[in-house]
């Protein structure tokens, strides 16, 4: 195992940040942890990198314990913060070499493993990391997270407040790492990234809701969902939530995502319903369920 | 070592890369040491001075010129009335009031004795007492050649035999206030920019999330603190370097003991200051919190080094408490070294007080630096 968590819990004073925590992901497993803001996710992610003690529960990172060999965890782990935090007044250049440095290596040893992402930034080298966008500054951080050559990287919201092309950019980059044998552990809030995953733990209030692969996690919502759209969407919001028999009604892009409570539902019964409210070009047409779906229906 | 060497570099590059700070490091110190230096000055000079004169003789005048010829005093008026003159004592016009009464030449003559009043504003208590010292010399200088001018010959015999004392100002003969007070101010320098560069410089990578970072990685407790304070060190270093400069070529300060004496002290006195603001960026979380600190610190350390104030007039209390003032050690060794010309010997019980507290610092600060919470 690359990673193993078993029974970790943390308080922050009255505070309970993660609780009874476990689970576990194997070597060259990228695996996604799925959850809202203040679900748990950094603690997790802090107590791995041998930054934060944990209350109670055991962890392992590279088969090295997080409390008696954390100088190896060290040696054998890259983190990237959801914040940025490289010098922001050093170059790009300068950033990867002190971090190479602190490692005890060079950029040359390991250049194979970042060339991919460095080439992209590397026509700025001699740029202020400060000045660079948003999208850079992230292949910034992850080529200084594995100058090292890390067995296993923790990349804490990496895609947070990056563009939807340099966020799609950032996880193709993240499976060719993968590739090369790296265990990832990764964190969003974006349940559309999850689906990337090769499997993910959905977290809501430092509690794991479920872990599974993305596809087997759907297949978990016990009901059958409906797309539903009409001329006037606040409308049809308004009008499924006052319907007698409605169980769970989510705007999903252009559609409304709609789940009766009723085992032998009627589509048509709906429909007629919904006529009766006034409402014109109705559509309703079954559909899959999403990891979003899963997720609402898991935190309810 | 290759790594504290790099980061050492790394922390070279980023003070020099910071347009906004090399100019607090390096100028505002220097402007601040001839500033200082010709500002801070405990001679009072220009006292707003005042008469009235109830008298109007030839010595009532004569006593008056005696003021102007002064340049302590200036004379800006001669009052009628002492209720005008107190009112101008009320409005801050004048400082000094002095009153000589009616027959004062007459009684001089007759009874060989006369009084005079002298009315001193004491908002400001030390500039009081000299005023008072002044006058004083300037009366009795006047007394005695009042004396020989005015007395008859058969008075001679009954003449007083007069004492004079004449002082010998040892180490600072014309009792410059600027040889003594350069090496004081270059002290404070020193210190308040180390301190305040070290402390903040650590909360500056807490605050913009770099440290976190650093501690992920493998790097060493004592790399990483060597590394990145050893660049303090040196500016420490370069501050006073400049600063002698300076206060031999501008203000001729006279350098008696040995240079390498002072470097050696500095040496070790600067293990006291970047431990203590290691030991504060431990226990804060922003630049502000820190600076606030240090300079609580500071202000303290200053008023207690006995460079503006003799530690010696303190309550007895505070003259214990100025045993863990490091300033006031750094002081006592400039002035020692420079203008006395003191040896090894001289400043050794300072220097082995110096390097206890440098060794308690510095391990407390260690200490409590953590990587993990």
């Amino acid at each position: 195992m690359s990673i193993s968590l078993q029974h970790i819990s943390k308080s922050f004073k009255d505070v309970t940040a993660v609780k009874d925590i476990s689970f576990e992901v194997k070597e060259g497993e990228l695996f996604g942890l799925i959850g809202p803001d203040g679900a748990g996710k950094t603690t997790i992610f802090r107590i791995l990198t041998t930054l934060l003690l944990a209350d109670e529960g055991t962890a392992t990172v590279a088969n090295f314990d997080v409390l008696e060999n954390y100088k190896d965890i060290r040696d054998n782990v890259g983190y990237m913060p959801g914040r940025f935090s490289l010098y922001q007044d050093l170059t790009v250049e300068e950033n990867l070499t002190f971090f190479a440095t602190i490692f005890g290596t060079t950029i040359e040893e390991n250049y194979d493993l970042i060339k991919d992402i460095y080439i992209q930034i590397e026509p700025f080298k001699n740029r202020r990391a400060g000045d660079l966008s948003g999208g850079m500054k992230q292949k910034l951080a992850l080529s200084c997270a594995l100058i090292h050559k890390p067995k296993v990287l923790f990349l804490d919201e990496p895609t947070t407040g990056v563009d939807p092309v340099s966020r799609k950019e950032f996880w193709e980059m993240l499976k060719r790492l993968q590739q090369k044998g790296i265990t990832i552990l990764v964190s969003t809030p974006y349940m559309d990234e999850a689906a990337l995953c090769d499997r993910i733990a959905l977290i809501q209030d430092g509690k794991i809701l479920q872990i599974d692969a993305p596809k087997e996690i759907v297949k978990h919502y016990p009901k059958s969902i409906y797309n539903v759209s009409a001329n006037n969407m606040y409308k049809l919001i308004e009008s499924l939530n006052e319907y007698q028999h409605s169980y769970s009604v989510y705007p999903f892009g252009e559609f409304i995502h709609y789940t009766d409570k009723r085992t032998n539902f009627n589509p048509e019964d709906l429909r007629k319903y919904l006529e009766d409210k006034g409402l014109k070009n109705i559509i309703i047409e079954p559909t899959e369920a999403t990891i979003e779906d899963t997720f609402m229906e898991l935190a309810k | 070592m290759k790594t504290i060497l790099y980061i050492i570099q790394k922390e070279f590059k980023q003070i020099f890369r910071n347009k906004g700070m090399l100019p607090i490091i390096f100028v505002l110190p220097l402007l601040q040491l001839v500033i200082l230096s010709n500002a801070a000055t405990f001679e009072i000079q220009n006292i707003k001075f005042s008469y009235i004169d109830n008298d109007k003789t030839s010595l009532s005048r004569e006593l008056i010129d005696k003021f102007n010829a002064s340049t302590y005093f200036n004379v800006l008026t001669n009052f009628s009335s002492e209720k005008e003159a107190t009112s101008a004592m009320l409005q801050g016009d004048v400082d000094v009031i002095l009153e000589i009464p009616q027959y004062f030449e007459r009684d001089l003559l007759k009874d060989k004795k006369t009084n005079l009043s002298v009315i001193i504003n004491a908002i400001d208590g030390a500039t009081a007492g000299v005023e008072n010292v002044y006058i004083n010399q300037i009366v009795q200088d006047f007394n005695k050649k009042a004396q020989v001018s005015l007395f008859q010959p058969e008075d001679l015999k009954f003449l007083p035999k007069n004492i004079a004392s004449i002082p010998s100002f040892w180490y600072n003969k014309t009792l410059n206030y600027k040889t003594f007070m350069v090496p004081g101010i270059l002290v404070l320098l020193v210190t308040m920019i180390t301190l305040f560069l070290s402390g903040m410089n650590i909360v500056r990578e807490k605050e913009i999330g770099t440290l976190e970072q650093m501690n992920v990685t493998p790097i060493k407790k004592h790399q990483f603190i060597i590394g990145k304070l050893f660049p303090f060190w040196i500016i420490g270093f370069a501050l006073l370097t400049i600063g002698l400069i300076i206060s031999k070529v501008i203000f001729n300060t006279p350098i008696v003991g040995s240079l390498g004496l002072i470097y050696f002290y500095t040496a070790f006195y600067l293990l006291v200051i970047l431990g203590m603001g290691l030991f504060i960026s431990n226990f804060t979380d922003t630049q502000q919190q820190a600076m606030f600190i240090a300079w609580f610190f500071v202000v303290i350390f200053i008023l207690m080094s006995g460079l503006f104030t003799p530690i010696e007039s303190m309550p007895q209390w505070a003259q214990y408490l100025t045993e863990f003032n490091p300033v006031k050690y750094f002081v006592e060794v400039m002035r020692m070294v420079m203008l006395k010309g003191a040896g090894i010997a001289e400043i050794t019980p300072l220097f082995l007080k110096t390097i206890f507290y440098a060794l308690v610092m510095n391990a407390l600060a260690v200490w409590s630096y953590k990587k993990t919470n």
